[in-house]
């Protein structure tokens, strides 16, 4: 019920007096109303919920889990701990 | 799709595993609060990943399995009326009421449409003046910004044929609700993200400290609830019980502000039937005085309702987190996502479904 997914704003325009936009989630444009993100612009990304953008993505926040993940795996190399290919099956989704 | 498959990566998910097996040195237990997360937990089979010390329990976060008997029976009533279009979104069809579900009614000739948005719903409602539009509003706290924008974008519209049951929750006062119960087994808390995302986790931090609790706002993502769970154990080993918020791409301190304004302008704050829980004071959402015409519940007269639950189903147990799906004995015979009993084996996000669908039968 709570699902909610990143999407990327390609549009914004206005519908019965609400800001709405159009949103590209890899490849699919739906369109969800942006009334609750006033700041959004064109190419922010956007956590969107039935129809409604919730917040806008901190890209920052997500590049520092990218950057604190690349150093685990670095240190993990060095480490000689064997990664991909061993793990993969244990946490692809099993459908 | 950017921002999502990351949060999947098997390798850093295997990392994530070794430092809770390093963090972890004693038993605990710890509630995903959330469906969307007990779905997750399932489809990625992060519970056998785990050290056998760490135990997942399934909270009580899918709106669908919580909403009372009373209100889908209600719901069912009205969607059976003549001239009216009941919207809904498309989980709650299939929510065993009393003697049947929207489902059945659609069957029979009612005209129930499932919506996408609520504004959809309004939508129809400008659409079919001579109709009444009626929106069955079920959600937590991420639900609801969408749910009141509906009634205030049909407030604006000047329109007198759309109506709302409304249905919302809230997770803060269940959470206290299973904290203060004797049978209680949480020691700590994955709070729901997007709950936070709008709500903020401010409110959270009173109840972690009252009753001595680390909660940790996370998100739905493998890696996301591996960092989540990774938290909440390096917190209990220390003793420590603060708010920590694991989803920092989503989720702010006081959550989204606008959101929140919408949600006070249009509803408050009421007791709440909770489906196999019972009541909880202050743990619902009802229409504020100035949009009561927008209540459907007194919009249309439904006669008086005898509720009936199967005896057998125990989702209130598994909904607190006493049992878990196959300690029932109707898991996987009697109750199945084909012919349900309990909303838990409905929705997507019950965790009876979940188990059944991504665990198979017990042996």
């Amino acid at each position: 019920m709570c699902l909610a997914i990143p999407g990327r704003v390609v549009e914004i325009y206005e519908e019965a007096g609400l800001p709405m936009g159009r949103l590209d989630y890899g490849g699919v444009i739906h369109q969800a109303c942006l009334a609750y993100l006033p700041e959004i612009k064109v190419g922010d990304y956007a956590i969107v919920h039935a129809g409604f953008a919730i917040s806008l993505l901190n890209e920052e926040e997500a590049q520092r889990s990218f950057d604190i993940w690349e150093e685990m795996i670095r240190k993990a190399d060095e480490a000689g701990i064997p990664l991909t290919g061993e793990s993969q099956s244990a946490i692809e989704p099993s459908e | 799709m950017k921002y999502l498959e990351e949060f999947r990566d098997p390798d850093v998910a295997r990392l994530y595993l070794e430092q809770i097996e390093a963090a972890v040195a004693r038993p605990w237990k710890i509630m995903e609060v959330c469906g969307g997360q007990t779905h997750a937990i399932m489809q990625y089979g992060i519970q056998e990943l785990l050290p056998d010390m760490i135990t997942l329990l399934h909270g009580p976060g899918c709106p669908v399995c919580v909403t009372p008997l009373e209100q889908i029976d209600k719901a069912i009533a009205i969607a059976g009326q003549p001239g009216v279009i009941f919207t809904s979104f498309g989980d709650m069809l299939r929510v065993p009421g009393s003697e049947k579900d929207l489902f059945t009614v659609k069957a029979e000739g009612g005209d129930v449409r499932v919506v996408y948005s609520p504004l959809d719903a309004v939508k129809l409602a400008t659409e079919n003046p001579d109709r009444e539009v009626v929106f069955l509003a079920v959600g937590f706290e991420t639900t609801a910004p969408a749910n009141a924008m509906a009634v205030k974008q049909a407030a604006a519209l000047g329109l007198s044929n759309f109506s709302e049951i409304v249905a919302q929750v809230l997770v803060p006062p269940a959470l206290e609700a299973i904290l203060t119960s004797p049978k209680n087994q949480v020691q700590g808390f994955l709070a729901a993200g997007h709950v936070c995302t709008v709500m903020g986790y401010h409110e959270y931090e009173p109840i972690a400290a009252r009753y001595g609790v680390p909660i940790v706002a996370t998100g739905f993502e493998p890696l996301d609830i591996l960092e989540g769970i990774l938290l909440a154990v390096r917190q209990l080993e220390e003793g420590r019980h603060e708010v920590e918020n694991q989803y920092r791409r989503s989720v702010r301190r006081t959550g989204n502000e606008s959101a929140r304004e919408m949600i006070s302008e249009v509803y408050r704050v009421v007791p709440r039937q909770w489906r196999g829980i019972g009541e909880i004071p202050a743990s619902g959402l009802g229409l504020q005085p100035a949009y009561a015409a927008y209540d459907a519940e007194t919009r249309f007269k439904v006669d008086t309702i005898r509720t009936q639950e199967p005896e057998v189903c125990i989702s209130g147990e598994v909904l607190q987190g006493w049992k878990k799906p196959p300690d029932c004995p109707a898991f996987g015979g009697d109750c199945t996502p084909e012919t349900p009993l309990g909303a838990t084996m409905v929705s997507a996000e019950g965790a009876c479904a979940a188990y059944y669908r991504y665990q198979g039968l017990p042996v």
